[in-house]
């Protein structure tokens, strides 16, 4: 079953005197339980293509299906509920909310999903236990290490157990030990709870642990190969 | 909701710091606005007050043209009906009527133009407690004591005292000569220098016979229970008094003070607009600084899927937290000074003395202590904070998430 589909897939930049073709004509499809790692050097349109895939970002043309729902025809109140109930986000700055606690931030998707106090509690206990922090459920991301605070922020995206997961160089700024952590974790979710995750990275270890490597370079994909 | 609310209650203590100062210039605008408010509210209740009460009253009946033509002749009768009428007004606590003209006093060769003023002892020293100010002698014995009361100043002009007489020449009602000599039975003293330099009160009946007025007076001064409802008491004398007589309120009387209060008042607002716009735009520096400062955070938090109107709300909400709780602190803590000075008032000198006495006013600096000025200041600042929050609300509906992801 098919969750994406990006067809001629174009972002050019006009921002500069020559315009940049940040994305060049990509056509990708991802299944439903797929852990994906887009790899490519620093300006090859990574990033970008995550933020179009995720429906930040607009594509200057082509388009991003996911479950035959097509990001363009959606307003933009209807793309943040859309990303909302479908897309959990993991970026390379853990990006938590600093003046919520750790179980705080793991619940914030649920809340603004409007779901029950007792379903969210339970789903924040299990992440928690996943992640292994359970005993640091009340404290604040500054008082937690850089690897502690991206297993909170992969636990956030992960609790309201979105159709997939868009993790932007989520090991960018964890030392090797935090990196496996990481990673073990995200395996272990997306072979229990079947969950797609797409990375960008340039880190081997991530690429390591893919079964599926998409590379981009100057915005076309180069080479894209099932382990 | 809850939720946003300690979003923003928590965020409001993220940059502690800063949040103390702009809740600090928020506390001191409320602060001075309030005393300064209480201050010159208390002073215009005070001049009203004391003018009211010593000149005019509230309301003044007239015959029809007395007020542009002040002579003797423009008097009316005071009849039983008429006064009946006037004090059945359920508004109108006390009627003092009184019979007001001019005349030239004289003892040997002084001579000097004064104001004449006939009036019901005890009903005049019941409101404007004349009795209090007699400096020497004594008030009248009766309503019929023919004795007369002057202004110390004008008493030392003409070189009298207590038991001289006084001669007083006037044109009496319809060409009368009015002349007469009166004893003087007490000297008065009035903060205003220019009732001390030409007032002279006798009792109605014998100014009415002095004037050759029978039963006639220039005016009723009325004084209300409720002067809140001068307007509407005005209105059902006027309808029910009919065109031979003039009903008038005492700002159309005392322009002058109207003038001057409200002159005051002006620029009093002047100047407290002057503080708020400071005030807000201390706050709209520090709006400024919070959204710039957490563009990537508000980005975070749009992309994983929160509606751009909840964020503002959250945004909103603690500008308002900032707005209420220097509303609040600068409300409890001028509450003790304003009632210290309200039951307290500053004694005046100088300049400012004689000023307030010039209009018949203490010389004292009272506030007013009344939950109108702590409301209204307190809602200017939060609409002033309301305006200022459409910032960060007109910002983030429209900023690009893009740009803000990579802030």
């Amino acid at each position: 079953m098919n969750v994406i589909e990006t067809t001629n897939l174009h972002k050019i930049y006009n921002s500069t005197q020559v315009p940049v073709n940040a994305v060049d004509g990509i056509d990708l499809t991802i299944e439903k339980g797929e852990f994906t790692a887009i790899v490519g050097p620093s300006g090859c349109g990574k990033t970008t293509l995550l933020n179009m895939i995720g429906g930040l970002d607009d594509p200057t043309k082509g388009r991003v299906t996911i479950n035959k729902v097509a990001l363009n025809t959606l307003n933009q109140s209807k793309l943040i509920d859309f990303r909302l109930h479908n897309i959990g986000f993991v970026f390379q700055a853990y990006n938590l909310i600093p003046v919520l606690t750790v179980k705080e931030n793991i619940g914030f998707i649920m809340q603004l999903q409007g779901r029950g106090k007792n379903e969210c509690n339970a789903r924040i206990d299990e992440m928690l236990e996943a992640i292994g922090l359970p005993d640091k459920k009340d404290q604040r991301p500054n008082k937690l290490s850089g690897g502690q605070q991206q297993r909170v922020a992969v636990a956030r995206a992960l609790a309201s157990k979105p159709q997939f997961i868009l993790a932007d160089e989520p090991t960018a700024n964890l030392d090797s030990k935090a990196t496996n952590e990481l990673l073990e974790l995200m395996e272990k979710l997306n072979r229990e709870e079947n969950m797609t995750f797409i990375f960008s990275t340039h880190d081997d270890r991530v690429m390591k642990k893919a079964r599926r490597l998409i590379s981009l370079d100057d915005g076309k994909v180069i080479s894209d190969v099932t382990v | 909701m809850r939720n946003y609310t300690k979003i923003a209650w928590r965020n409001l203590w993220r940059n502690k710091r800063r949040s103390m100062i702009t809740i600090s210039s928020v506390f001191f605008a409320i602060l001075l606005a309030m005393l300064m408010r209480s201050m010159q509210n208390g002073t215009y209740d005070l001049m009203e007050r004391d003018a009211i009460r010593n000149s005019t009253g509230f309301i003044q009946v007239h015959a029809k043209g007395y007020w542009e033509d002040k002579t003797i002749d423009n008097t009316f009768e005071n009849t039983k009906s008429l006064s009946q009428k006037v004090s059945s007004e359920q508004n109108v606590s006390q009627v003092i009527p009184r019979l007001e003209s001019f005349a030239l006093a004289s003892t040997g060769k002084i001579t000097k133009g004064v104001g004449i003023v006939g009036t019901i002892p005890a009903i005049e020293n019941s409101i404007t407690k004349l009795e209090s100010r007699v400096v020497e002698g004594k008030y009248f014995l009766n309503k019929n004591d023919n004795g007369v009361l002057l202004g110390d100043a004008l008493a030392k002009y003409l070189k009298l005292g207590i038991g001289d007489t006084i001669v007083l020449l006037s044109q009496g009602f319809h060409g009368f000569t009015a002349a007469g000599e009166y004893p003087v039975r007490g000297i008065l003293h009035f903060p205003a220098p220019e009732m001390n330099k030409q007032l002279i009160y006798m009792t109605l009946a014998t100014a009415q016979y002095f004037f050759a007025a029978d039963n006639r007076l220039t005016s009723y001064s009325l004084m209300l229970e409720n002067p809140d409802k001068l307007d509407k008491t005005y209105q059902t004398i006027n309808d029910g008094l009919g065109k031979q007589y003039e009903i008038m309120t005492w700002d159309e009387m005392m322009v002058e003070l109207k003038q001057q209060i409200e002159s005051d008042n002006i620029s009093g607002m002047f100047m407290l607009a002057i503080l708020y716009v400071v005030v807000a735009f201390g706050i709209f520096g520090t709006i400024l600084m919070m959204t710039f400062e957490r563009k990537r955070e508000f980005s975070i938090m749009i992309a994983v899927g929160m509606q751009r109107y909840k964020l503002a709300l959250i945004v909103f909400i603690e500008t308002l937290y900032m707005g209420f709780l220097g509303v609040l602190s600068g409300a409890i803590a001028s509450t003790p000074i304003i009632y210290y000075f309200y039951k307290n008032p500053i004694p005046l000198t100088g300049e400012m003395a004689t000023a307030m006495e010039e209009f018949n006013v203490q010389p004292i600096l009272p506030f007013a202590f009344s939950a109108e000025i702590f409301l209204n200041q307190g809602l200017i600042v939060l609409i002033l904070t309301l305006i200022v929050a459409l910032y960060p609300l007109a910002n983030i509906s429209k900023f690009n998430l893009i740009s803000g992801l990579r802030s």
